[in-house]
């Protein structure tokens, strides 16, 4: 049996933008849903997360990518794992460096970025099939795709939840905030919302899709 | 031939289909060898790097949470508080293996004893709430709150961090020390919205009595056991023996955080 039996892609715009948009971690493929729901509940905290995955997945895809031809198929879960679980603990750091109190608020999230399914997926799906300039695009569309979904959140339910952007105020001083909207319920009714979103313009575009194509067959 | 026998054989003969294409264990050992070496090498790397920022990180958080609790401070001495008596600890020093609460004696520009800063926790909501509070022997009372961790509901049970209201209780908390210095006289406690009388109670907020409940609970229980222990000490607190490298500055510039 063959290890890798995918092809090895060439680099195109899409191994990029497929993160964002066709293959988006948390709208599509709903992976990693844990800290999607946990720590959106400002934008801040949001933004924190988003690029603290997105250095882990871009990072580990790499290492995964550069060491593909030396890890035997035994042992490769355990080798990722313990790849992802560095980072992650250099991240951990660097955030304590940065600000103590982004660390309090995101609390054991951070660590819980070891078992977040994206990274593990993307390299046991992707990297350790692919050259690293493939893998480091791709994970780093997969992250930014992560860190868009996460920011839609984040500004939605602080917004709604506090009437706030950044700690900003957004609304006169008589708006009363929806705080169930930054309680965890809120991250359900939120991410609801979005999936319903994506899937309406999803099923509105194969919509016309169609129609264009009937059309035109019709005509020839 | 016994069961477990069969079963070791039934065993060996399924072994052999089920088995991937041969890996030396070498090649296993080796990869995951390499990768956690490379891993350790990282990982304390990055340690190395960030551990005097994460140190400064903190204490600079320490000393903005002691300058809300006490007023007018300009250093600060560490000390450990415990059954071998007063000890004075490093400015930079870890937390040891003494025995005892770690305790911050903050002074004024002329080397007054301002107050003591003394950490606190008990179980609030959803879980342990930890603050920082300050306590001026010279009034007996407590001076002032600051919230260093909690995860209360946002909007309602988080206002014991901030709200203006509830923080007016601490300004000048009665916790005298009874006849025997032994104990708080009145036990400090928290009452129901709008019913404080006395200047030992705390006026909980309305909606968040659990919240409100738990830092009175967490005063008195810590005040009980320390502040007469800190009374034992408080010559040594006021005149401490000047040792260089032990008394930190509080950057006048770390002005208390105001929060809505």
């Amino acid at each position: 049996m063959d290890p890798r039996p995918n092809q090895e892609e060439t680099i195109t715009l899409d191994t990029f933008t497929r993160g964002l948009w066709k293959e988006n971690p948390v709208f599509v493929m709903l992976l990693g849903l844990c800290p999607v729901l946990a720590v959106t509940n400002t934008t801040m905290n949001a933004i924190a997360m988003g690029l603290a995955t997105l250095f882990v997945l871009v990072a580990s895809s790499t290492l995964v990518s550069l060491l593909r031809k030396l890890i035997p198929k035994q042992v490769r879960i355990a080798s990722f794992i313990i790849i992802i679980a560095t980072f992650v603990t250099m991240v951990d750091y660097l955030i304590q460096s940065i600000s103590l109190d982004l660390y309090n608020a995101l609390g054991a999230f951070i660590q819980l970025i070891v078992v977040n399914c994206v990274i593990l997926g993307r390299a046991e799906a992707y990297a350790s099939k692919q050259k690293v300039s493939t893998a480091i695009i791709n994970a780093l569309g997969m992250g930014v795709g992560f860190t868009i979904a996460l920011l839609c959140l984040g500004v939605t339910r602080e917004l709604l939840g506090a009437g706030t952007i950044l700690g900003f105020q957004m609304f006169s001083v008589d708006f009363e905030p929806w705080i169930v909207m930054i309680l965890p319920p809120g991250g359900f009714f939120v991410l609801g919302a979005w999936l319903l979103l994506f899937e309406y313009i999803k099923q509105r575009k194969e919509k016309t899709h169609l129609n264009v194509e009937g059309v035109a067959s019709h005509g020839s | 031939m016994s069961i477990s026998d069969m079963a070791l054989q039934q065993q060996e003969t399924l072994v052999p289909e089920e088995r991937q294409p041969d890996t030396p264990s070498f090649a296993m050992i080796r990869t995951l060898a390499g990768i956690a070496m490379l891993s350790g090498f990282l990982v304390v790397l990055v340690y190395q790097i960030t551990k005097p920022i994460i140190a400064e990180n903190k204490r600079i958080a320490i000393e903005k949470a002691i300058s809300v609790v006490l007023s007018d401070v300009s250093s600060k001495r560490d000390y450990f508080l415990g059954e071998e008596g007063l000890i004075l600890l490093d400015a930079d020093q870890k937390e040891s293996s003494l025995e005892g609460e770690k305790i911050y004696a903050a002074y004024d520009d002329k080397d007054e004893l301002r107050g003591i800063a003394l950490e606190a926790a008990a179980t609030g909501y959803q879980d342990v709430i930890r603050i920082l509070y300050g306590y001026d022997p010279s009034c007996q009372c407590v001076t002032g709150i600051k919230v260093l961790k909690m995860a209360e509901t946002p909007g309602l049970g988080d206002k014991i961090a901030f709200d203006a209201e509830f923080l007016k209780n601490f300004k000048a908390l009665d916790a005298r020390l009874n006849a025997n210095l032994d104990a708080i006289q009145n036990e400090i406690v928290t009452v129901k919205h709008g019913a404080k009388t006395e200047p030992w109670q705390i006026d909980a907020i309305s909606g968040a009595t659990i919240s409100s409940k738990a830092i009175g609970k967490m005063i008195n229980q810590s005040g009980q056991k320390v502040i007469p222990l800190i009374n034992k000490h408080l010559n040594e607190l006021k005149h401490p023996e000047k040792e260089p490298g032990k008394t930190s500055e509080i950057n006048p510039e770390a002005t208390p955080e105001t929060k809505e």
